[in-house]
């Protein structure tokens, strides 16, 4: 064999973002996940964004049915899945008609020439005879057409698999050329491929095989002459694991419930996006941990509560749709004041409205969303790894002040990934039950379920502790017995008992620490949630480019920090993005009297930095 | 690792564990607040009876209840209890059961409450056979709102809210529980409290769900409603009083059931035509059979209408989802080993960065 001529030079870059794009049976998810983990491995920093239909298996070679997945890579810390990308791989016409406006000018596409038929064309809404690939439209990008099908098909000639199963391995072809472009190994995806299918010896010996060939044709082609290298990034020292906001939710769940001794009980319906929660705790029964798939959305939020009553820790996850479903049940975990931890991994709403979309417009139905006065602690997550660290908070504040707390995450950070510096399970803050004192031989005072701590927590008495029977309903009750009372005076009284037990709670939270850029100025930008990374980016740059911005991510929505008030009144205007029509901003408004301004926006997809970036300017020359 | 579990039941030692005499019994020191002259007294009364005749510890049991005036009962027992939602306790049993299967669990609800809007975590409880004892206290009426139509009460129930007459089918609340599988299934009524305490032992001593629906006069809005089947005068003749491998009697003696083919026919006892051997012979392991005498259900003014069966209709062995879901636990911790929480943390695929 004839040796090829090595004129391939190497190039080096800070940052990448690569789209991968195909029809959502297209085996893209997996083949984005398999390079962010090689990424990962490698030492870049990495942030994802994996974006598909509704729809399981929506018409082949439609708009509707492209499912993407990006991967923003590099040297330097990354806090977004990019605002645009480098490089899109797309698969077929669809998917590249669908995001080509996400490719920088001048970027990479790579399309998989097979994916251009006529048929497919015309599926993509591509008329008169246009033919992207070679119409000359692309002048503006650099394209590379490959044929992605028959090359996959030529290098499993051997095999005796039927040509449909040869055709899904055309991913790892496209995973193998990724990998060669950006001078990574093939080690870390073959022993993926070992690993899924070990058992299955013809489709493993498949899926290496194209993997290679598509290195190699990167390798051997002329027509690339260039490749890219993304050094390791500069990230604190330590054990990294690659880990998705939905995964960081159930390790924090089953790292609070171990920590404070208690088994685990979830009771769940499955919704979109947040059944990935359910799948990955019932992998870890040995845990004690206890899944109950619930008829309903009400079932599962009443099975949790029931679990908490007889001592264990209940939890319960959905989207807005469910969580709107459990409100009554909300309402009785408030009035009980037993531990409950609530998850809304929030959706485009409203009604079913963006099953697989990101929004965060469930604030207001987290902090107001019941029936008479029942205020609940509401926290959220603003990151991946964030989702672990205020799960873990969601479960402590739940347990030590007796309280049901609902921790928010979305649709975003839920399915997207990024490095995470793994806590040993000896640094996390303990957590204490408040458990009543048992009963001793001869005590016969009266036990009373509702009297209060200094917190205003009321003492935990579970079923076979002798002595300390004691009855708890929704009914108004009577301080301290807990008995049924309709007395005016002592309803007053309890509605403000139990709100001074909430506002309490943030009186043992770590100070606001998510904040970057300069504490006092000419601007805060407030935030909360995943639109994190696209506000740190946006004012990293800003405060390089010499203007005095500040970014303050609020992870307690309620009741707010106190010292949330002196910050605001430390600059001269506030900015608050939001992926609603001004939630955050209204609640700040009233409670602050501040003229903050809203930047919203409601399409289902997170901001991009540029975005948050440009109207800040704009705010700034106001 | 301790869990709350083994705080208060692991060691043994119960602090304060005292078996109540019979003097002071279960009842708690709250004002029982039915109507003078409510069905629900009779009950309550009869699971005192049987609570106290078992003796178990009073921290060890625990009574759960949705909404209506049934749903009080928890407040009248010196037990643990938990008077939840409209509905939900199913749900609330489900997730107590699945964490502290050591208890003894008793649910109270209503027509409304059970089979209105709780019906669909009644026939889930059902289908998983959650181990509890569920009274279902049934007086076709809503009293706690006073007055309208419930899913029991009959066609054309003139009512609050049906002042022309109710155009909805009722439920046949024992044929809807035997089509969700039910292990346990009977039926009692509060005018016959020594026939409802021997139901009550039965259905504790079941494991599984234990369904029994009480007919329950409600004297302020639908008041005599079974009447019919609790007056002296037609007792006899309208009413079935069932038992494990005995013939189906009824009249005092002088009728009684047998099955011709699939359809139950009433016969004349007293002229030699037909002798006890001929009649049905109650079966209550009999899933079939069950399933016909569920059936009986005819209204009480039609003609020829048969006897509306008491008793304990149906009994089947069958594991309840707790035990099933506790033992998964229980083998995932012998296979993998009690939990590793930094194993766990750290994942399958690790880097660092030195």
């Amino acid at each position: 064999m004839e040796t090829p001529i090595r004129t391939k030079t190497v190039e080096e870059r800070r940052n990448v973002v690569i789209l991968f794009a195909g029809d959502s049976g297209d085996g893209i998810q997996l083949t984005g996940s398999q390079f962010t983990d090689t990424s990962a491995l490698f030492g870049n920093d990495v942030s994802t964004f994996p974006n598909f239909p509704a729809e399981i298996r929506a018409p082949q070679g439609t708009l509707a049915g492209v499912s993407g997945y990006q991967l923003h890579f590099g040297s330097v810390e990354i806090f977004t899945p990019g605002d645009q990308c480098d490089v899109l791989v797309v698969m077929n016409a669809a998917a590249l008609k669908a995001n080509l406006n996400k490719l920088k000018p001048g970027g990479t596409i790579i399309a998989n020439s097979d994916g251009f038929d006529a048929k497919n064309l015309r599926l993509a809404g591509y008329i008169d005879k246009q033919e992207p690939l070679t119409d000359g439209t692309l002048t503006n990008y650099t394209v590379h057409a490959i044929d992605v099908t028959k090359m996959t098909r030529n290098a499993l000639a051997d095999t005796t698999l039927g040509m449909k199963e040869k055709d899904r391995c055309k991913n790892m072809f496209v995973l193998g050329f990724i990998s060669w472009m950006y001078s990574r190994s093939l080690e870390n995806s073959e022993r993926f491929l070992e690993e899924k299918f070990g058992k299955k010896p013809e489709v493993l010996d498949a899926n290496k095989k194209a993997l290679l060939a598509g290195y190699n044709y990167g390798d051997t082609s002329e027509t690339f002459t260039t490749r890219f290298e993304v050094k390791p990034a500069p990230l604190p020292k330590g054990t990294y694991r690659s880990i998705t906001g939905n995964q960081g939710i159930a390790l924090g769940l089953v790292a609070g419930a171990q920590k404070a001794g208690l088994d685990l009980f979830y009771g769940s319906y499955p919704i979109t996006p947040a059944s990935d929660i359910l799948h990955e705790l019932a992998r870890h029964k040995n845990f004690g941990v206890k899944t109950f798939q619930a008829e309903d959305e009400i079932a599962a939020i009443c099975s949790a509560i029931g679990a908490s009553y007889g001592g264990a820790l209940g939890i319960t996850a959905s989207s807005g749709p469910g969580i709107a479903l459990k409100g009554e049940a909300l309402g009785l975990a408030f009035m009980l004041e037993l531990p409950l931890v609530v998850v809304n991994v929030q959706r485009g709403g409203p009604s079913t409205g963006l099953p697989t979309k990101t929004e965060q417009a469930d604030l207001w139905q987290a902090i107001h969303g019941r029936n008479g006065e029942a205020p609940i602690p509401v926290l959220a997550a603003s990151s991946p790894t964030d989702c672990f660290e205020m799960a873990y908070e969601a479960v402590r504040i739940a347990i030590e002040h007796m309280t049901p707390v609902i921790l928010l995450s979305d649709g975003y950070i839920a399915n997207g990934a990024e490095p995470w510096r793994f806590p040993q399970a000896s640094d996390l803050q303990p957590i204490t039950s408040p458990f009543a004192t048992p009963k001793v031989e001869g005590d016969t005072e009266k036990f009373l379920p509702y009297l209060r701590d200094d917190n205003g927590v009321r003492p935990w008495a579970i079923p076979g502790m002798a002595g300390l029977q004691h009855r708890i309903g929704g009914i108004e009750k009577e301080d301290g017995t807990g008995n049924i009372s309709y007395d005016p005076l002592n309803h007053e009284k309890m509605v403000r008992l139990r709100a001074e037990k909430v506002r309490k709670v943030v009186e043992n939270v770590p100070p606001l620490d998510l904040s970057n850029g300069v504490d006092s100025g000419d601007l805060l930008i407030l935030g909360w949630g995943s639109t994190y990374g696209a506000i740190k980016t946006a004012v990293n740059e800003m405060c390089a480019e010499g203007n005095c911005v500040g970014h303050v991510h609020l992870r307690y929505l309620y009741p707010f920090r106190k010292e949330l008030g002196d910050i605001i009144s430390r600059f001269k205007r506030v900015l608050i993005p939001e992926m609603n029509s001004g939630q955050l901003r209204q609640l700040i408004r009233a409670e602050y009297l501040v003229d903050a301004k809203g930047l919203n926006k409601i399409q289902g997809m997170p901001f991009t930095s540029a975005e948050i970036k440009a109207a800040a300017i704009e705010y700034l020359k106001q | 690792m301790t869990t709350a579990n083994e705080v208060v039941s692991g060691n043994g030692a119960k602090p304060g564990a005292v078996r109540p005499s019979a003097a002071e019994g279960y009842a708690s020191d709250q004002e029982v607040r039915w109507c003078p002259g409510c069905g629900d007294y009779s009950i309550l009364k009869q699971v005192e009876t049987v609570l106290k005749e078992q003796g178990k510890p009073k921290e060890e049991i625990v009574f759960i209840s949705g909404i209506g005036c049934s749903s009080r009962f928890p407040y009248y027992l010196d037990t643990y209890g938990m008077h939840s939602i409209h509905g939900r306790a199913p749900a609330i049993v489900s997730g107590l059961r699945a964490v502290r299967p050591e208890l003894s669990v008793w649910m109270i609800t209503g027509d409304g409450d059970a089979l209105s809007i709780g019906g669909n975590h009644l026939i889930h409880l059902l289908r998983r056979n959650v181990d509890v004892n569920v009274l279902l206290f049934n007086n076709e009426i809503y009293g706690l709102t006073k007055g309208q139509y419930s899913p029991t009460s009959p066609e054309g129930a003139i009512t609050k809210s049906t002042p022309m007459g109710s155009v909805d089918h009722p439920f046949n609340p024992l044929a809807l529980c035997k089509g969700a599988d039910a292990t346990f299934i009977a039926r009692a009524m509060d005018r016959d409290p020594k026939h409802m305490r021997e139901v009550l032992l039965a259905a504790d001593a079941h494991r599984g769900t234990s369904l029994i629906e009480i007919y329950q006069n409600c004297n302020v809005f639908n008041d005599g409603a079974f009447e019919v089947f609790t007056e002296k005068a037609s007792k006899p003749f309208r009413t079935l009083f069932v038992e494990h491998g005995k013939p189906l009697v009824f009249a005092n003696g002088t009728k009684g059931i047998k099955l011709d083919g699939m359809t139950p026919v009433i016969v004349d006892l007293g002229d030699g035509s037909t002798s006890l051997d001929d009649l049905w012979i109650h079966d209550q392991h009999d899933s079939f059979k069950a399933s016909i005498l569920v059936r009986l259900f005819d209204d009480q003014v039609q003609e020829g209408a048969m006897p509306r069966p008491f008793g304990v209709f149906y009994v089947a062995a069958r594991a309840s989802m707790e035990t099933k879901l506790n033992a998964q636990v229980a083998l995932a911790k012998q296979k993998k080993g009690p939990g590793d929480l930094d194993a766990l943390l750290r994942g399958e695929r690790t880097w660092t960065i030195q």
